[in-house]
């Protein structure tokens, strides 16, 4: 179970404004890059962010650019999951990749607020909010294998190998 | 049925032999595996902590230093540094400062080809699929994770069939109509999916032309854009691909998610407006709205033809803002000098730069001041997108800009091509 207070976007996110893009070609140093987590939209965000937050957002987050910084800084700033109506394909693997998880929820927008709390269920695909749940598609199992492994690097340290290199498919 | 497959469903069927449908999950062996100096040095840091021995085939392997290139500061340098050691380490390939953008080099060197799986640690990778590829982004961990096994999981995605016929007004590019066709589809009306271009009018375009449908296809969310092997696709890999390559076309009962039919004559020159992709608008709109800057360039626009056109229009004339000019690469500059365009654009008072991305992601070589109005050739008009937010960035083809910059303010271009 995840559990943590939102803080809401609108759609089309993009990652200039989750990361802009001058900041990642001087340093890959998380520290110094998540100062600037979302400046783009609100630039005092990584001052009142708190570990265990929740992003809640609407449609195409994450789109734009391959950075994978961007997923990274919002990991890097405590948040536990993204849910939003829909991601930038890049981005959506990005943050799988990275060990953040990431959950494509149509409903739960229009009907909650920044500072509200909720809870989640990944394996299940259930949203507890406001009293009620919000259901969504389970992420694919190799997937979550990844995820649960906390990333791809944890994950073929793990193994020694990636999970498609078995064809498993 | 093998007579109904989409470009994507028959390259993927080509590479591993089998039938597949939207929605099905594959693994395919990689042919080009590319990373730049925005995403190359994440990508080495993640490598090393998988404690990846070596490269899977350092012959499939590239990186480009293009983005910052040459460096402007210290922190940049050392990455570059960083992405030099690991190519020297393990002999792959790699493309330093001034050999152009990565999306121009992949296809002058080589490295793309009609049913090639080329993955880029770049949004912009999506451009390869004007040569037939099956071109798409990735992020920077999962480049590890190819350097590493040479293979990648995908899900075969459904596809949106873009049928274009007849002929664009001489006033008009193949910018205006990727930029038309983004205002419809929106900046996330593709998202997963691969969008096929098709009809007469593709077929006439160049190559350059063709690229810059397939550069933007990420614009509206799209996985890859896709073009039909022809004449001109061989014609351009002659001399620069020696491995043999089959032909790739769409069956004629392919199944498409969506279509769309484009009539070319009705198309207008067209502008994105600030502060997204999709906000798209006629020059005729605009008209009037003064500019600061002007850049034409990147990989959407910095190639051959693209400068061409903007020495016509300014050709001995003086340009009244800001304009700032990066080719491709170094063999689009190249060209360029031997045609005479370089040094027309110097006297009309541009300032022309090395090969590479130059100002398209506000890293240097030109940021626009707050407040600033710009013009640019490129793919993205995102707040903050050319390093400061404070800046309104209108997307144009490089006829449009060549007219922005002669009249220092957004005109609608005169018939010329
Ligand atoms: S020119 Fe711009 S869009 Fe193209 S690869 Fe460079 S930074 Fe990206």
């Amino acid at each position: 179970m995840i559990k943590g207070r939102i803080w809401k976007f609108g759609d089309n996110v993009s990652t200039d404004d989750i990361i802009p893009g001058k900041y990642k070609f001087k340093t890959i140093d998380l520290n110094e890059l998540s100062k600037h987590v979302m400046e783009g939209i609100d630039p005092t965000f990584s001052s009142k962010v708190k570990p265990g937050d929740i992003i809640v957002a609407g449609k195409n987050f994450g789109c734009g650019s391959s950075r994978e910084q961007a997923p990274l800084v919002i990991k890097h700033a405590g948040i536990s999951a993204v849910i939003a109506k829909s991601f930038a394909r890049i981005f959506f693997r990005n943050a799988i990749n990275i060990g953040l998880p990431v959950i494509e929820e149509k409903e739960l927008y229009d009907n909650v607020e920044t500072g509200d709390i909720i809870e989640i269920s990944l394996s299940d695909g259930k949203i507890y909010a406001k009293g009620r749940v919000f259901n969504f598609k389970p992420i694919p199992s190799f997937l979550m294998r990844i995820l649960e492994d906390g990333g791809l690097v944890e994950h073929y340290k793990k193994k020694g190998k990636f999970i498609w290199e078995d064809n498993f498919l | 049925m093998t007579n109904e497959m989409t470009i994507i469903e028959k390259i993927i069927f080509e590479k591993i032999g089998k039938i597949t449908s939207p929605g099905d999950i594959v693994v395919l062996p990689i042919d080009t595996a590319m990373a730049h100096d925005g995403t190359a040095p994440l990508m080495i840091k993640s490598f090393e902590e998988m404690n990846a021995k070596k490269v899977w085939d350092s012959s499939k392997a590239v990186f480009v230093i293009d983005h910052v290139a040459p460096s402007s500061n210290e922190g940049t340098s050392r990455l570059h540094k960083m992405m030099r050691d690991f190519a020297k380490k393990h002999g792959i390939k790699l493309y330093d400062i001034g050999e152009g953008i990565c999306h121009q080099i992949l296809p002058e060197k080589g490295h793309v080809f009609p049913g090639a799986i080329v993955v880029g640690a770049d949004s912009h990778t999506c451009t390869h699929g004007a040569f037939t590829a099956f071109a798409t982004g990735i992020g920077s961990t999962e480049m590890a994770a190819v350097f590493a096994s040479g293979k990648l999981w995908f899900k075969v995605p459904e596809s949106i069939r873009i049928n274009v016929n007849g002929k664009l007004k001489g006033n008009v590019m193949s910018k205006d109509l990727i930029l038309y066709i983004i205002g419809e589809i929106k900046a996330d009306g593709a998202t997963y999916k691969a969008v096929e271009f098709t009809g007469n009018t593709i077929k006439e375009m160049s190559m350059e032309s063709r690229m810059v449908m397939t550069n933007m296809v990420v614009e509206m969310g799209g996985k890859t854009g896709l073009i039909e092997t022809d004449e001109k696709t061989k014609v351009f890999l002659e001399g620069r691909v020696n491995i043999p390559f089959k032909e790739i076309k769409a069956d004629k009962n392919a199944k498409y998610s969506d279509e769309m039919e484009i009539e070319a004559e009705r198309i207008e020159p067209m502008v994105s407006c600030p502060h997204s992709v999709d906000n798209v608008k006629p020059v005729s709109e605009v008209e009037g709205i003064e500019v600061d800057q002007v850049f034409i360039g990147s990989c959407t626009n910095g190639r051959l033809e693209d400068l061409r056109i903007v020495a016509k229009v300014l050709r001995n004339k003086k340009v009244k803002t800001r304009t700032i000019v990066m080719p491709a690469s170094r063999e689009v500059l190249l060209n360029a000098i031997k045609e005479g365009i370089i040094e027309e654009l110097i006297r009309a008072g541009c300032v022309v730069g090395v090969p590479g991305c130059g100002p398209c992601v506000g890293s240097h070589h030109g940021i626009p001041s707050p407040g600033d109005v710009v013009v640019s050739t490129t793919n993205r008009n995102f707040k903050g997108r050319m390093g400061i937010a404070d800046a309104y960035i209108y997307l144009a083809s490089p006829l449009t800009a060549a007219y922005a910059a002669l009249n220092g303010k957004i005109t609608i271009p005169e018939v010329i091509l």
